[in-house]
């Protein structure tokens, strides 16, 4: 098994996840078998294989520089828990 | 021990769109808070980034510039992270595949040579938005209008070896991009910010050293002085027997020192991937040609052909491509009056201190190319002295009218007229005597009181190789 239990709560911590114990040792062995299989893939020959960034087979389409969207924030701001003058509140992020 | 400091620097610059990278939402500064924020800066469900083709075109016509090679192929990707001004919870930018890979600038160092820094890559992102800690009562308020706003970071190699070094290359990136249109550089408003890469070394070893990042420096004096403090801190740890952690640093200008930002929330760990809703860029050379038809002239071409078409030094000719409109007036001021010399000393000059002195830019200098063509015409052909050109210089700049308007109004045309000036000088032999019997009695240091003495009674406007002259003949006879 590739992870265990530390690397589950690290994980969970990077993607602010809250994980219970018990859930910690299924996920462990699920994620393991995750990397097991990029593990098999990466004993496959891909030297005449290009790399791939994205599964279409298209490029980016550019947009022209114009600005396009009008100013809705009263429309966003109803759904914000929280906001004065303007801007949106959350609890303090620095101490 | 002799401890030798390597430092490199990533540059984040604003680039000058008028819209997002990723969105329709409009980029002007000031505006009131988070009316400049749409539904893809909010990183509401659902919607799509759609890339901006200027900002590609920015950022090619920068690699251009710094004889990059643009790649042809090049791919978006998600650095993820959680902070309130982040709503999406990733920033997207690039990372194996940035639009601009390696170039280089030159610097031009104090003792007169030449140095260049290798650019490692530069590439697209997006920045976040802003985070307000005062006034909300234990809550932070969140002003997402800069979200969005397309950057192109600028990362060097660490081939810097002083903060001397390190600004002069900074400045040197930021004189190119607004050179080129790529951004205004408003250190100000945040359009023009670095972070510094600081390590130190003993001098002669090949592994470089532990290194600390100072993040956010906004000026380039905060950025010599950050530099130095963290160099000489690191040094005193490591002479101390201690040892330089990695970690990020914030340089504080009030004390003058850097300080450890908390590690506690920085993991580091940023997990990138390509983004899944943007699809790989391609450039072409249809593109890159389009991107850099309206390139100008370059800094360092223009150095070379103001140093070589009008012989300055290479230091001259460097101050006169502080800026590309600094550079068009002086060539207008060059070539208006056939003296490029004189036209340098006068630009970088008097004029330079004035501009300094007000904190202006040459665009908003009140003396105009022409006028200053006119006032060293003046000087050229002998109507005024060059000392009594300072003055006319400061009240040409004080509104007082062009060269002309100001020598006829203070009447400060120079006297050539000899007669007049022998009227003078016999006068003035006359009162003084004794000095005369001094000089020609071999005290030849007199002369020069003889020389004042005209220049008062004349209030400077005698033509002082006249003055020289006539005099010399008096006293012979």
């Amino acid at each position: 098994m590739l992870l265990d239990r530390t690397d589950v709560e690290k994980i969970a911590q990077l993607a602010r996840l809250a994980v219970s114990d018990p859930e910690k040792e299924g996920y462990a062995v699920d994620l393991s078998k995750i990397l097991d299989l990029v593990e098999q893939m990466n004993g496959v020959n891909t030297d005449r294989v290009t790399p791939l960034a994205h599964p279409l087979d298209m490029v980016q389409r550019l947009r022209p520089d114009e600005p396009t969207e009008p100013d809705q924030r009263d429309l966003f701001q109803r759904i914000a828990p929280a906001i004065k003058e303007g801007l949106y509140l959350v609890p303090k992020v620095i101490e | 021990m002799q401890w030798e400091t390597v430092i490199g620097l990533e540059i984040h610059t604003q680039l000058a769109t008028k819209s997002k990278i990723f969105s329709g939402a409009p980029t002007d500064f000031g505006a009131v808070p988070n009316t400049r924020a749409c539904a893809v800066d909010l990183g509401l469900p659902g919607v799509l980034p759609v890339l901006n083709e200027e900002a590609v075109t920015l950022a090619v016509r920068f690699g251009k510039a710094i004889e990059a090679e643009i790649a042809e192929r090049s791919i978006f990707a998600r650095k993820n992270y959680f902070y309130p001004d982040l709503p999406k919870g990733y920033q997207i930018s690039q990372y194996e595949l940035p639009v601009v890979g390696k170039g280089r600038v030159r610097i031009l160092l104090d003792d007169g040579a030449i140095k260049e820094i290798g650019v490692t890559r530069a590439h697209l992102e997006e920045d976040a938005g802003k985070s307000l800690h005062e006034d909300f009562h234990g809550l932070t308020g969140i002003d997402l209008n800069r979200a969005g706003t397309p950057l192109l970071e600028i990362v060097s190699e660490p081939d810097m070896r002083s903060p001397e070094e390190a600004v002069a290359y900074a400045r040197k990136i930021h004189r190119i991009v607004r050179w080129i249109g790529v951004s205004d550089g408003n250190m100000q408003e945040g359009s023009f910010r670095v972070d510094a890469n600081v390590s130190v070394r003993p001098q002669g070893e090949a592994k470089l050293g532990t290194r600390t990042e100072i993040k956010n420096i906004n000026s380039f004096r905060f950025l010599e002085r950050a530099i130095r403090f963290e160099v000489e801190r690191q040094i005193d740890v490591i002479e101390g027997g201690g040892q330089v952690v990695q970690e990020t640093r914030l340089y504080d200008a009030d004390q003058g020192e850097t300080r450890s930002m908390r590690t506690k929330e920085e993991a580091n760990d940023y997990r990138y991937f390509p983004d899944p809703d943007l699809l790989p860029l391609v450039i072409d050379a249809d593109f890159i040609e389009r991107a850099t038809q309206v390139m100008p002239e370059l800094p360092d071409a223009r150095r070379r052909r103001f140093r070589d078409q009008y012989g300055l030094s290479d230091y001259d000719a460097d101050l006169l491509t502080l800026s590309r409109e600094l550079g068009d007036y002086y060539e207008r001021v060059a070539q208006d009056t056939g003296d490029p010399k004189l036209a340098a000393n006068w630009v970088n000059g008097e004029l330079a201190a004035a501009l300094n002195k007000a904190g202006l830019e040459i665009g908003a200098s009140p003396v105009s190319a022409p006028m200053l063509a006119g006032l060293i015409k003046r000087i050229q052909d002998r109507t005024i002295s060059g000392k009594l050109a300072k003055q006319v210089f400061e009240a040409i700049w004080n509104g007082e009218g062009d060269a002309d308007a100001v020598i006829a109004a203070r009447g400060l045309k120079q006297i050539t007229d000899a007669g007049a000036i022998e009227a003078v000088i016999e006068d003035i032999l006359a009162t003084n005597p004794a000095q005369v019997e001094q000089y020609r009695g071999g005290k030849e240091k007199v002369f020069g009181f003889f020389v004042g003495q005209v220049m008062q009674a004349t209030k400077g406007k005698a033509n002082p190789q006249q003055v020289n002259a006539l005099l010399k003949e008096k006293l012979r006879a």
